[in-house]
């Protein structure tokens, strides 16, 4: 065994129904060190970080920790030697309290074997307090933010005493300050001699905190890095198999003044107690919106309120000039509207159905309940997709919850176009999705404008609705504070409208 | 071997497998006996009628065959049962014959009202009840099997009001039809053929079931998608409603008197597992009819079985309870990969020696 290797796994293979989903892959981790896992969707990091956990059972290979060999039954078992995981999605439980998530299946006890809820809830409050986050530990964790759960999630992994920590994907649903918090805190455990796996599709945050990065693609390995030896360029091309012409524009520099263009969409004084305040917004046919803000700052509210999600109580919505009454998202969507929902294992996919069953879903819909699609139209339309959007599935009758997430996220979105809607809400398209399939759904976003569609375009990457955006609306503290045009759109701007001043209240 | 392999990863394999079994214990009974091997299997013609065990299996289960569709849409779509369906049943039993017989006379040799009247009525008040437990369900966001608690113990309480706290009888041929014989085929048969197909129409040419399943699943998401999941949730405990009506009607007829304290009883549970030995989770989601379907008449067929066994019907449960578990453990997911492992480790023996 070589100096302080803490977790060795050898020759992994892994196998689904009809897929291969590892072959052989071999990740080696040394005592307080930051290692990326990076690949693209469907690469293998997720179920490579199940194998770990004991969560799936691979067909061959082996795991060392500490040199010697160990097969996890499941997670439990897993984090009992020392390997605790954060998921891409928070998996903890939204009805119990802060204090009852973090000690959950290792309560402290009284005298007499019951559950000492003082200790538990002093325990929480202090390690709450050790990570700077600001929570009442007695409070359901539902109430708090995706981000804050998250960190609770985190915060939770932290405490047991970790050899080996796995974040998968921590970082998606947290803003910029969030993420240096985040960063402190594994620098703080690298120090400490935790070893953390860290799995991003961030680039610039692989940058700023890993030591070295493990690339894989299509299930098999591609190498194991040095930080130093594998610069940004070198790790495009290794994860894509290709070298890549992502920072190429795909915007034309200036798209002309869509003002021009008839109203699609006119909201005037739309509300909804408690997530937006009273807000005016215009968006023309053929315009990309971009809504920017920190999150829970009513971005997604906002959007939210105009397709009926959640139903607005004040205000007037026109749509192409004709006052209309939305109640719930069918009326929305009967007026050509679709919402591609943030959160997608809530909202948006029906794990147990198939993909040709989630993609027709919406038109089903429109088409009511007396009007079954036919199958071969429906078998058609999938095809179609699957074709155009490139899913990477076994076959179209895949259940969609075994794809993996941005592959998900194609299956949403092609939900949506095959409704041909005239207005398109895109909360968070390219969340949790690797740097090629998120240029392609940037270029896809302007292909629709181009086609005179009109679209919401929600993005914690300021860089990426730079990119695709004619026109951004500023939100904080859920209200519509400012809009920047165009020509004034660049990075500078776009944070100090986010940040706030007195320039744009 | 791939073949048999293909054959037990298909959908209806476990229910079709559990059926069989529990007709292989009468063919072994049969022959220690002494009696013909397949005797569970003949159909005569005794008095004018079909006559033999499978024949009786048919027709007695025909009330847990309807109650069973309802049931399986209930817990697709809500992921809980609907437990008032007994209760509901005897509930029509006291509406149909009190109208039938007028209220307050106990036993008549003609109708009051037309008989059409009265079974439109009692189907009438069921769908409503339906439609009480749905709002309670999908719009108050009340547990299932808390809503439906409240018709449990009122429906049967309700109908035995309605009858004056008495056993009604009406004796009048054109009702008793329902429960008894058309032709030579038990009308029962006939019935729940009616609404199973009824039911496999309804599922195959409309977008219902993609409906009641996308709900069942992600109630959150199929909002988001145009579905409105209340609205849904409440019509599939209205066809629950519509359906222990008319599993009620069977039973009613067959007796040709509202029971009130009687029909019915228990019978909520024998739906409840029809659905799960039909291999559908009681979680929601996915379903499937036809596995429902088949394990209503397994259910009957263990009934039958063990009355023909000679088992009194103080002990049956018990040797139910047996038959249930075995089935139930067979399907089990933690089973079957018990299974293949020790497969798996024979052959690798095999291929060893």
């Amino acid at each position: 065994m070589e100096a302080g290797v803490v977790l060795k796994m050898k020759g992994i293979c892994m196998e689904f129904p009809g897929v291969k989903a590892l072959e052989d892959v071999d990740f080696t981790l040394k005592k307080g060190e930051i290692r990326a896992l990076m690949g693209e969707n469907g690469a293998g990091k997720s179920t490579l970080i199940k194998c770990l956990t004991g969560v799936n059972k691979f067909q061959k290979g082996e795991i060392f920790l500490d040199g010697q060999q160990i097969v996890n039954k499941d997670t439990m078992d897993a984090q009992n030697k020392g390997i605790s995981t954060v998921y891409q999605e928070v998996n903890l439980c939204p009805n119990l309290s802060v204090a009852e998530n973090l000690y959950i299946g290792r309560e402290p006890l009284t005298k007499i074997g019951t559950v000492n809820r003082k200790e538990m809830n002093k325990r929480a409050a202090t390690l709450m307090k050790e990570l700077d986050l600001d929570v009442d530990v007695t409070r359901n964790l539902e109430e708090y933010s995706l981000a804050l759960q998250q960190m609770i999630a985190i915060a939770r992994a932290v405490d047991m005493d970790s050899k080996v920590l796995i974040l998968d994907e921590p970082t998606s649903s947290l803003d910029d300050n969030e993420v240096e918090k985040l960063f402190i805190m594994m620098r703080n455990l690298k120090a400490k001699g935790v070893a953390i796996i860290f799995v991003t599709h961030f680039l610039e945050q692989v940058y700023a905190v890993c030591d070295g990065i493990t690339v894989l693609r299509n299930g098999t390995l591609v190498g194991e890095y040095e930080i130093a030896d594998l610069p940004r360029v070198k790790l495009v091309a290794a994860m894509m198999g290709k070298d890549f012409d992502d920072l190429a524009a795909i915007k034309p520099e200036n798209t002309g003044d869509k003002r021009k263009e008839p109203m699609v969409i006119e909201a005037k004084g739309i509300s909804h107690a408690g997530t937006i305040k009273p807000f005016n917004l215009e968006i023309h046919k053929g315009e990309v919106i971009g809504l920017t803000g920190l999150l829970g700052s009513g971005r997604s509210e906002l959007a939210r309120a105009i397709y009926g999600a959640d139903r607005a109580q004040t205000g007037t919505l026109k749509v192409k000039g004709k006052e209309v009454k939305i109640k719930q998202p069918i009326d929305a969507m009967k007026l050509g509207m679709g919402l591609l929902p943030d959160d997608r294992k809530a909202e948006g996919i029906i794990g147990d159905l198939s993909i040709r069953e989630n993609i027709i879903l919406a038109i089903q819909a429109k088409a009511g309940i007396m009007k079954r699609i036919p199958m071969a139209k429906q078998i058609e339309i999938t095809d179609k997709y699957i074709d155009l959007l490139q899913i990477k599935c076994a076959s179209r009758e895949t259940l969609i919850k075994q794809l993996s997430g941005g592959n998900q996220q194609k299956v949403i979105l092609a939900r949506w176009l095959a409704t041909n809607p005239d207005f398109l809400i895109l909360d968070e398209p390219t969340r949790g999705i690797d740097i090629g399939t998120k240029t392609e759904i940037q270029k896809l976003v302007r292909q629709l404008a181009d086609e005179g569609k009109s679209l919401i375009f929600i993005s914690s990457e300021i860089e990426e609705m730079l990119r695709t955006c004619n026109r951004m609306a500023v939100l904080r503290d859920g209200a519509k504070v400012g809009e920047i045009d165009e020509c004034d759109m660049n990075q500078m701007n776009v944070m100090k409208a986010i940040a706030g001043g007195d320039k744009n209240e | 071997m791939s073949s048999l392999k293909k054959l037990t990863q298909k959908r209806l394999f476990l229910p079709i497998f559990s059926m069989i079994l529990v007709m292989l214990i009468n063919v072994i009974y049969d022959i220690a006996c002494g009696n013909m091997p397949l005797q569970f299997f003949v159909i005569t013609i005794k008095n004018g009628v079909l006559y033999g065990r499978l024949i009786d299996v048919l027709n007695r289960g025909s009330e847990i065959a309807i109650l069973a569709i309802g049931m399986t849409l209930v817990v697709s779509s809500s992921a809980g049962t609907d437990i008032s369906v007994g209760s509901v049943m005897s509930l029509y039993a006291g509406v149909c014959c009190m109208i039938l017989a007028g209220y307050g006379n106990v036993n008549v040799s003609s109708y009051a009202h037309p008989l059409l009247v009265g079974i439109l009525g009692g189907l009438a008040v069921t769908t409503i009840c339906g439609l009480f437990n749905g709002l309670l369900v999908a719009y108050l966001n009340i547990q299932p099997m808390v809503a439906t608690l409240i018709l449990w113990s009122a429906g049967r309480a309700i109908g035995l009001l309605l009858c004056n706290s008495q056993i009604v009888y009406v004796r009048v041929p054109s009702f008793q039809k329902l429960g008894a014989y058309t032709g030579i085929i038990p009308t029962p048969i006939i019935v729940a053929a009616i609404c199973i197909a009824i039911a496999a129409c309804v599922l195959k040419f409309t977008a219902l079931g993609t409906y009641i399943q996308s709900v069942g699943i992600n109630k959150k998401a199929s909002r988001i998608a145009g579905f409105n999941s209340a609205k849904i949730i409440l019509l599939t405990y209205i066809i629950c409603g519509l359906c222990a009506g008319l599993a009620g009607m069977v039973a009613t007829s067959r007796i040709y008197s509202a029971d009130t304290n009687n029909i019915g009883l228990n019978m909520e549970m024998d739906a409840i597992l029809s659905v799960a030995l039909g291999g559908n989770s009681l979680g929601g989601g996915k379903f499937n009819l036809a596995g429902s379907i088949i394990g209503a008449y397994t259910i009957q067929a263990i009934t039958t079985t063990l009355y023909a066994l000679g088992v009194s019907s103080a002990q049956a449960p018990v040797f139910k309870a047996i038959v249930v578990i075995l089935i139930v453990v067979i399907q089990a997911e933690p089973f079957k990969a018990y299974m293949k492992k020790l497969t798996a480790k024979r052959t690798q023996a095999k291929e060893a020696a």
